[in-house]
């Protein structure tokens, strides 16, 4: 099958991640990930996100397929329930406004700039050769280092789950192509 | 002599199918599609049962079974 440009987004996913370590801010331009599907999802009632233009997903198909990092079994039965999915997108929902609430505290001064990187959701790693100061306001790296905790989380997960499942097993539970489903069945009805 | 036809096709169980387009990728006739961003779709008159979809799918939610022509 002929490759089309977006068959090549992993790179886009691979560099953002890189990028993390170079200077946080970047960290930003990640809400694309979260932006692009919701939207299309709305307007247009599709997962067009998930099926072509999810880098994320291609990295894993990429890692677990051709450089055969994944033990390819099938997922455990309670991954892909319901239950499952919808608590994981709650608990990251939770997760996600937790890191809001953490930015909005130091953008109103009431805490201090913290330059590390939750790594699921416990461990805290020291980020700070990533922050060189910043023309915005605290608040704007704050964001950015609570966003990439997100986003390096969500590789970590979905890197484990790659190896003793299938490639793309993350997207069984992804948060965002849950939400995107769940949208478009709204929309369909 | 008594020759019922047979051929094989790929089912989704559409209950928890999570559409997220793995099987559409790999399908080499284009015999699977997103339906709605919703879930798989399989043609019935085009798809063959090669299985390429179900060992791709990350729900394992496709299975290939025998169906009569």
């Amino acid at each position: 099958m002929k490759k089309k440009w977006y068959d090549y987004l992993w790179i886009w996913s691979l560099t953002y991640l890189i990028l993390g370590f170079v200077n946080i801010l970047f960290a930003w331009l990640g809400l694309l990930c979260f932006f692009i599907p919701l939207i299309i999802s709305v307007t247009k009632g599709t997962k067009a996100y998930c099926n072509r233009y999810c880098g994320r997903g291609q990295l894993f198909s990429v890692l677990g397929g051709r450089f055969g990092l994944s033990r390819k079994r099938d997922i455990p039965k309670w991954m892909k329930s319901k239950a499952f999915r919808y608590g994981f997108l709650i608990f990251f929902f939770a997760m996600f406004f937790q890191m809001l609430w953490n930015t909005y505290l130091v953008f109103s001064g009431s805490q201090n700039l913290r330059q590390v990187v939750k790594l699921l959701w416990t461990f805290k790693l020291p980020w700070h050769w990533a922050y060189h100061g910043t023309l915005f306001h605290a608040g704007v790296a704050q964001f950015a280092f609570g966003f990439y905790s997100v986003m390096l989380t969500s590789t970590v997960l979905g890197l484990i789950t790659m190896v003793l499942f299938k490639p793309r097993s993350w997207c069984v539970y992804c948060p965002m192509g849950t939400m995107t489903q769940l949208i478009c069945k709204a929309k369909a009805n | 002599m008594n020759t019922v036809k047979k051929r094989r096709r790929a089912f989704v169980d559409q209950t928890l199918c999570v559409a997220c387009g793995c099987c559409v990728k790999v399908c080499p006739l284009k015999a699977i599609e997103i339906f709605k961003g919703i879930m798989a779709q399989v043609h019935e008159d085009k798809c063959v049962g090669c299985g390429r979809c179900a060992k791709e799918c990350p729900a394992s939610v496709i299975d290939i079974r025998e169906v009569q022509a």
